[in-house]
């Protein structure tokens, strides 16, 4: 049987529940994400035009631009941002965006990092629990 | 990993000081721990560029900072906002957008910055010491910082920065550790005339070569003159900061950690070295532009800020080709420079001329420009990679002097003798 809970690295804690969104390239929110709408609008990404609102967001990295974490502020008060987050990688911009949201407006996707084995096994669709001791679960 | 507070730190931390230090002390914390910092250090400076608006929560933000007492601990100066307040009719957008805009720099000055509106603080007065610890954001100000006078500073940006500027304490990783700070990647600059290595121009398409390589590992470059100049380095470090995440780079010879080739690596061994040739330099010239040489519609200058120096390349070439009436001609600065420039006569000769002289923001973030679209000529690398992306023009690059002429006749002059 398929090993279905993972331990993930907390940037920022919380917890959440929503279908995986996996993305196969980093996507700076600066320029890439819609806060008004929550889609992807680079067009020059591979999911241009899904929408993660709502979803756990997971995705290599972030990329580019320092102001991507002013997106994601902008993305949770508006209620556009994803449930969750889950990179492969270590993405300050990210968490530091999450990390003001939660004092901003008492909430915020929590911001996780998974290694190899468990970022590979998440697939798009999947249902996930983040839970408050960064334990993943693929229901 | 459990982050070492200082007494002052935990006090902060415990809302002793206000409710703004301790949100800020949350964040710091928080990301202490995102970077794997075993502590904080004292900052000696910062330079915010958290007062461009992205959005409304940015303008909530800083309000809530304001409301809870924040007061910057440290000298502090703010980058570029989206708004010329001492010519707020340059502003072509959404009068809201303007108004939210302008609360936001007004949110910034209140708690202590220092409102010089300018992503050249380095030629504004505000020159950290060599080996300082400092925190600041504005990708070339960065590079500028840690590259050419070898302060200590991480890519920093919106919100920590002013964390950072209340709390005067910074995360103990990265660029602030010496160990950190050493060259990983050699570019040996090979067959490069020594008629070229004086020219301005090379140094926007150098950087922008580097940084694209780099990405974000810390370059050294040999075979620069000792004799470049700061507007040359400051061109090269923000064109290396568009193409790639450079925050770090060394230049033998020229920069203040790398007076060898061996201090630039702290003695240790390097990645790989790369050749730079004239070939690779004319590549990277034709990736620059987006549009063919033909009409123009814009000049842009000024990214980083334009200084008094380049200013004085400036004034003759103008007075030689006077501007074409179709064409709109911008020059970004500080306001520094703006009252030097005053002072000289020059602003006044400037405007005659057709110049409209932009302070406190600059074109590739806020409306200035009033064509809608066309073709944009400049010679900032950082301008020319973000002008289709942010603003809707096709570029062209070209050295200063090709920018004037090509201003004056409408249509793009090429020296042709410059990239031999």
């Amino acid at each position: 049987m398929n090993q279905t809970a993972y331990q993930a690295t907390i940037l920022v804690p919380g917890t959440a529940v929503g279908e995986a969104l996996v993305l196969p390239e980093p996507l700076s929110l600066w320029g890439g994400l819609n806060p008004e709408t929550g889609e992807i609008i680079d067009r020059r990404h591979p999911c241009a035009g899904q929408v993660v609102t709502g979803k756990v967001l997971v995705l290599p990295a972030g990329r580019g631009s320092s102001s991507a974490s002013s997106i994601l502020l902008e993305a949770v008060r508006l209620g556009t941002a994803p449930a969750a987050i889950i990179t492969a990688a270590v993405d300050g911009i990210l968490a530091l965006g999450a990390a003001v949201a939660r004092e901003m407006y008492d909430h915020s996707p929590p911001v996780l990092v998974l290694d190899e084995a468990g970022y590979t096994a998440v697939q798009t669709g999947d249902t996930l629990q983040i839970n408050e001791d960064g334990r993943v679960d693929i229901l | 990993m459990a982050i070492e507070l200082t007494a002052e730190d935990e006090a902060m931390l415990a809302g002793e000081e206000g409710t703004a230090v301790q949100m800020a002390m949350r964040i710091l914390v928080t990301m202490a721990g995102v970077y794997g910092a075993a502590r904080l250090l004292d900052v000696a400076s910062a330079h915010i560029d958290g007062c461009l608006y992205h959005g409304y929560s940015g303008l909530e933000f800083a309000e809530r900072l304001v409301a809870g007492g924040a007061r910057v601990r440290i000298p502090t100066t703010l980058n570029v906002g989206a708004v010329d307040l001492l010519h707020p009719e340059h502003f072509q957008g959404n009068p809201q957008l303007a108004a939210r805009a302008t609360r936001l720099m007004q949110a910034y000055e209140e708690m202590g910055c220092q409102p010089i509106w300018t992503c050249a603080p380095y030629q504004a007065m505000h020159r950290p010491a060599f080996g300082t610890d400092v925190a600041w954001a504005e990708s070339n100000a960065i590079v500028f910082a840690n590259s050419v006078l070898g302060a200590h500073t991480n890519r920093y940006g919106d919100f920590i920065d002013i964390c950072m500027a209340i709390t005067g304490r910074a995360p103990a990783f990265g660029l602030h550790l010496p160990e950190n700070r050493r060259g990983q990647l050699l570019f040996r600059l090979e067959g490069i005339p020594e008629r070229l290595l004086h020219e301005d121009v090379l140094f926007p398409v150098l950087g922008y070569l580097l940084g694209k390589a780099a990405q974000s590992k810390i370059p050294v470059i040999e075979g620069l003159l000792p004799e470049t100049t700061e507007d040359q380095l400051k061109a090269l470090g923000a064109a290396a900061a568009s193409s790639g995440a450079v925050a770090l780079f060394h230049a033998v010879g020229v920069t203040p950690e790398a007076p060898t080739l061996e201090a630039a690596f702290q003695g240790r061994p390097y990645d790989q070295t790369i050749p730079v040739t004239l070939a690779d330099l004319r590549r990277t010239l034709a990736r620059l532009g987006t549009a063919e040489d033909g009409k123009i519609h814009v000049v842009a200058l000024g990214s980083p800020h334009f200084s008094l120096t380049e200013f004085a390349a400036l004034m003759p070439l103008l007075a030689q080709y006077p501007i074409h009436p179709e064409v709109e001609f911008i020059v970004c600065s500080n306001r520094l420079a703006l009252a030097a420039l005053q002072q000289r006569g020059w602003l006044e000769r400037l405007r005659a001329m057709g110049v409209r002289l932009v302070v406190d923001t600059c074109v590739v973030v806020a409306p200035i420009v009033r064509h809608q679209g066309g073709v944009l000529m400049t010679n900032s690398g950082k301008f020319a990679h973000y002008a289709p992306g942010n603003i809707g023009f096709e570029v062209v690059f070209g050295s200063l002097a090709e920018c004037v002429r090509s201003a004056a006749q409408g249509v793009v002059w090429r020296d042709e003798g410059l990239w031999r």
